[in-house]
């Protein structure tokens, strides 16, 4: 909020005014972050046998009173409000974000919290092999942190989709990535790698991050405000300087772009998903996704609508890239967390499909696309972890081979998910994929539905050789067990749940997202 | 009693039996299979009950139902079935429990010569049933968007039947299958989804009910992209050379319990979606495009037999054998004439059933020699009398034995395709004489002669076989003699078809020769 107030403080030397906030709209954003305050707080004074048991329920309760509040807000009348003196927008598509975002992180929250088999470090701070490490291990000492850090960067999540304001965006942006960098450091197995990736995704993100804001700068120098809708305004003039506005667009882009996964940017996904604690990788692959496609489309939506005929030929190019390249390198991995990386760049491109209609269904479509394939994302992401051998998850293709005889109902649930992925009807994927297809048709973008149905083509064969791996194939004497946790297994049932409501019964759904897209985004 | 939901039970009940089957305690296989067996009958004899409803001369479309499913699409679960598609939903629900029976101790046994550990039966019917469940989905939906969905769906138990049942090769050609099949249906997602903007257009309001696509007129570049769309993907699954590789593959590894409905019911299809879908909607197109899928359609006759001809597994051999008779079906679906429309329709009735029981049969002998290789076989007519007799009844009709079923849909779709394309009516008849060949020459090889060492103990059919084999058995005389009660539902719904497009019969002559034949009423 402190970005907020910052860009809507007036120039010169005149007294600084106290904002005018309405705490009441930005409720779910203030609760998140409260409540991760009080779990620092909870951090250092709550004995540490008994942390856990408060940090748990704190952070459930946090995100479920953020979701009531959000529901509330929706309820109430129709929202379409500019709150914050204009620097957070709060809307339909929106709320249907956030609220979006907050049921995954509780999802995923079910698996962070997940005690019987934990994945992450006992002690972050501990040098991988050292002294320290080992001890913290033998103590039996449990990382409590993750649960404030995982708060904050929901609430950036939050926050990111609602920004009005390119400055106030960047803060929330970094609320959200920093503890993000964090969390993908602290994997318990293979904490090399794991440190490996948190320092690219950092390194990458910082750099993506500078793009960001210098597109910003330029933006401010084009229009002479960072809000959104200044910047429309001065495009629809038509006034000031070109060059300044197309290079700030171009770098704003990237900036947005990366956090998406969209080719050319996706270098960091396959790294960070895979050297990350898998409940972290679920969190990033499904809130993270939701909460900066929706920043996307409000940038695009709102911001440079008039430019739209500029920026289209340049997101179908992405559109296509990232499809078809997702779906292409896919093919050759053999690690499966890296291979949902893959999938989710291949994903990331479905996406953009649908936005660059521009239209009501278009959004629509992508809001529905993001729902469904956020919980199949989470809900795949669990039963990875539940697959282990000595060396902690045997994430290896190969490891996984026959494992549909030795469990046959992970492994059946595992290949629904799959085939979610791989958009076959009666799963949320297929409705998910027609929304967004059947918005891009109408917008005359039927080419690049057709690239979307090759390059799915080509992504089943990846999906489908996972398969193969596990039914087909014969199993190993001395394959994987199949751990659930409690936790687990609920973030499971949620996840195979959502899949098939969405896929058979995908109305209500559907209907909740068309009404989140009636107005589109608050100016 | 028309009110009664009888399609959407048809649907229902194998699913959920799919679901009950599944939940079953692993151990009991005994009970799995008789449930399956229970359920399978039950349909049938539902179907047929339902059968007796139907009103020729009626309505197009009998038996419908239409709810709203997906409002925000302007998708329904709509049902329905004209004469095409009731005799095709017949059609598998009466394989169905013949299939059960068949598959009653080979399911759980892998085919093939490295058999794997047993595998778990109870699935493998829950996956019959779930089966079952699409295909008569399939032929029943009015709805373009949910024949969609049975039609993608459907590929799931598929792959899982060759991939998990299947023989040494099985997830080469489970793999190969399911791309196959899912690059041509998406190819036709775009066209589904395209036809929602359309009509949108043409009629003021986004839907896939089938009878209001079918009254908009779609022409120009747009119409004929739309009808590749769904020609491709229907081409692939009927199957057509170029797109007919993954067919012979998937035969050879497939558990031959499965492949009758693969082969009998599931690329049916293929033929039923290009005769309802693609001229329906898109006649211009569709007329468009003649020349070219005749062409391809004599080609698949000729090739298909000439490899027919040329193979040593009995399997591969039946799958080729199935290429060239598909290409018949296609060529008398394009010939655009109301014989030829009949005559392809009954074919695809005939052909589930010939090639249902040679593949059962094929089933059977593989069981007992452990090997789908021509030459493993030798003077089995010594041995197995009765194996021998029924398979060369099957492989007759096969090649269009006046007498036998095929002969009538073979002939009416010659005589319609020649009274509008002579020359493509001329080098189709080349089949009948490869097809005698393949025939006659598989059935010397395999069962004539002397008794090969090997065949000496081979039992002849269990009194389980001669069960499953010998309603086929019966259907294909009966229909060869009385194709007429068949023919009575097909007639005016192919007609009514031909009517939207816009094409009458050309020498009304002819008519009067086929109606000799039984092919008119």
């Amino acid at each position: 909020m402190v970005a907020a107030g910052l860009a809507a403080a007036p120039s010169g030397g005149e007294k600084f005014p106290a904002p005018h906030i309405e705490y009441g709209m930005l409720a779910p954003m203030l609760i998140v972050f409260g409540v991760a305050v009080a779990g620092v707080l909870v951090e250092a004074f709550v004995s540490r046998r008994s942390r856990y048991y408060v940090q748990v329920p704190l952070t459930a309760v946090g995100l479920v009173a953020a979701f009531a509040w959000t529901i509330g807000l929706a309820a109430r009348d129709k929202p379409f409000h500019a709150a914050a003196m204009g620097a957070i927008g709060v809307d339909g598509p929106t709320l249907f974000v956030q609220g979006t975002v907050l049921v995954l992180a509780l999802v995923s929250l079910l698996l962070i919290a997940e005690r019987q088999q934990t994945s992450f470090a006992a002690q972050a701070s501990a040098l991988p092999g050292s002294e320290a490490e080992q001890e913290t291990t033998a103590a039996g000492t449990t990382q409590t942190e993750v649960f404030p850090l995982m708060l904050f960067a929901v609430g950036g999540m939050l926050m990111f989709p609602a920004s009005n304001d390119l400055l106030t965006m960047f803060a929330a942006l970094e609320i959200m990535s920093l503890p993000l960098y964090l969390l993908c450091g602290l994997a318990r197995r293979r904490r090399l790698l794991s440190q490996e990736a948190a320092v690219k995704y950092f390194l990458l993100g910082a750099f993506s991050s500078a793009f960001f804001l210098y597109g910003t700068a330029l933006l401010y120098g084009y229009a002479g405000s960072v809000r959104l809708s200044d910047i429309a305004d001065q495009l629809s003039k038509d006034a000031g300087s070109e060059t300044l506005m197309l290079a700030g667009v171009g770098l704003l882009s990237v900036g947005l772009l990366f956090k998406i996964g969209a080719v050319p940017f996706h270098m960091w996904k396959p790294d960070v998903y895979q050297g990350a604690p898998t409940p972290i990788t679920g969190l990033m692959a499904s809130c993270t996704l939701v909460a900066a496609f929706g920043a996307l489309m409000r940038v695009y939506y709102v911001g440079f609508e008039t430019l739209k005929w500029d920026w289209r030929p340049f997101m179908w190019g992405v559109a296509i890239l990232t499809m078809v390249a997702g779906a292409v390198i896919a093919i050759t991995q053999t690690d499966l967390k890296r291979l949902l990386a893959y999938s989710s760049v291949a994903h990331a491109g479905f996406l953009l499909t649908g936005m660059v209609a521009v239209t009501r269904d278009g959004l629509a479509g992508a809001l529905f696309y993001l729902v469904a394939y956020g919980f199949t994302t989470v809900g795949a992401f669990a039963v990875i972890t539940m697959v282990r051998d000595a060396g902690g998850e045997a994430a290896h293709l190969s490891r996984w081979a026959g494992l549909g005889r030795r469990s046959p109902l992970v492994a059946g649930i595992f290949a629904f998910f799959l085939l979610a992925f791989a958009g076959i009807p009666l799963t949320s994927g297929f409705t998910g994929k027609f929304a967004v297809f059947k918005a891009a048709v109408e917008g005359h973008a039927t080419p690049l539905v057709v690239v979307g149905v090759l390059s799915s083509a080509v992504a089943a064969f990846f999906y489908v050789r996972v398969i193969v791996v596990m039914f087909f194939s014969e199993p190993e004497a001395d394959g994987p067990t199949v751990v659930a946790g409690p936790a687990t297994a609920a973030a499971v049932a949620l996840g195979v749940t959502a899949t098939v409501v969405l896929g058979v019964l995908p109305q209500p759904m559907l209907d909740l997202a068309g009404h989140a897209a009636t107005q589109m985004f608050v100016r | 009693m028309t009110d009664f939901p009888w399609l959407s039970v048809l649907i229902a009940l194998p699913a959920l039996g799919a679901l009950a089957v599944g939940l079953l305690p692993r151990e009991n296989e005994t009970l799995a299979k008789q449930a399956a067996l229970g359920i399978s009958l039950v349909e049938a004899v539902l179907a047929i009950v339902m059968t007796t409803a139907f009103k020729v001369g009626g309505d197009r479309f009998q038996f419908t139902e239409k709810y709203w499913w997906i409002k925000q699409f302007g998708v329904h679960w709509a049902v329905g079935v004209d004469g095409v598609a009731l005799v095709l939903v017949l059609l598998s629900v009466v394989l169905v429990p013949l299939v059960v029976i068949a598959s009653w101790d080979e399911a759980g046994r892998s085919g093939g010569t490295d058999t794997p550990p047993k595998r778990s039966a109870k699935v493998y019917f829950a996956l019959l049933l779930a089966l079952e469940a699409m295909m008569v989905g399939v032929f029943a939906a009015t709805d373009v968007f949910l024949f969609y969905v049975f039609f993608e769906a459907m590929l799931i138990p598929v792959y899982f039947i060759i991939g998990y049942y299947g023989g040494p090769q099985r997830s080469y050609a489970a793999v190969k299958f399911l791309l196959y099949s899912l690059f041509g249906g998406l190819l036709m997602l775009v066209s589904v989804v395209w036809l929602y903007p359309l009509s949108q257009e043409k009629l003021g309001h986004g839907t896939f009910m089938f009878e209001e696509l079918n009254t908009m007129h779609v022409d120009g570049t747009t119409a004929k992209w739309l009808f590749l769309g769904f020609f491709v993907a229907f081409a692939i699954k009927a199957p057509m050379v170029p797109v007919h590789t993954w067919l012979p593959d998937a035969a050879a590894q497939s558990p031959a319990g499965a492949l009758v409905l693969v082969v009998g019911v599931l690329d049916k299809v293929g033929t039923y979606g290009m005769l309802r879908f693609c001229l329906e909607l898109f006649p211009g197109a569709a007329k468009w495009a003649t020349p070219v899928v005749l062409a391809l359609a004599v080609i698949s006759i000729v090739y298909g037999a000439v490899l027919a001809i040329g193979q040593v597994d009995l399997k591969r051999l039946v799958a080729y054998t199935s290429v060239s008779h598909f290409g018949f079906i296609v060529l008398g679906v394009f010939a655009m004439t109301s014989q030829g429309q009949s005559g392809a329709t009954l074919y695809m009735v005939n052909h589930g059933f010939s090639t249902g029981a040679l593949f059962l049969l094929v089933g059977f002998m593989i069981a007992r020699r452990n090997s789908a290789r021509i030459d493993a076989f030798g003077g089995v007519q010594k041995v197995a009398p009765v194996l021998a007799g029924t398979f060369l009844v099957a492989g007759l009709s096969g090649l269009s034995l006046p007498g036998l079923s095929t002969f009538v849909s073979e002939l009416m779709v010659l005589v319609g395709t020649f009274s509008r394309h002579r020359v493509p009516a001329v080098l189709a008849a080349s089949g009948i004489v490869l097809a005698a060949i393949y025939i006659l020459w598989t059935y010397q090889r395999t069962m004539g002669g002397p008794a090969r060492e090997e065949v000496k103990g081979m039992p002849d059919l269990s009194l389980r076989e001669k069960v499953a084999v010998a309603p086929i058995i019966a259907i294909i005389v009966a229909m060869g003699f009385f194709p007429q009660p068949v023919l009575k539902a097909i007639n005016p719904s192919v007609e009514k078809g031909l009517a939207r497009v816009d094409v009458r019969d050309p020498a009304p002559k002819i008519t009067g020769n086929v109606a000799e034949n039984g092919a008119r009423p």
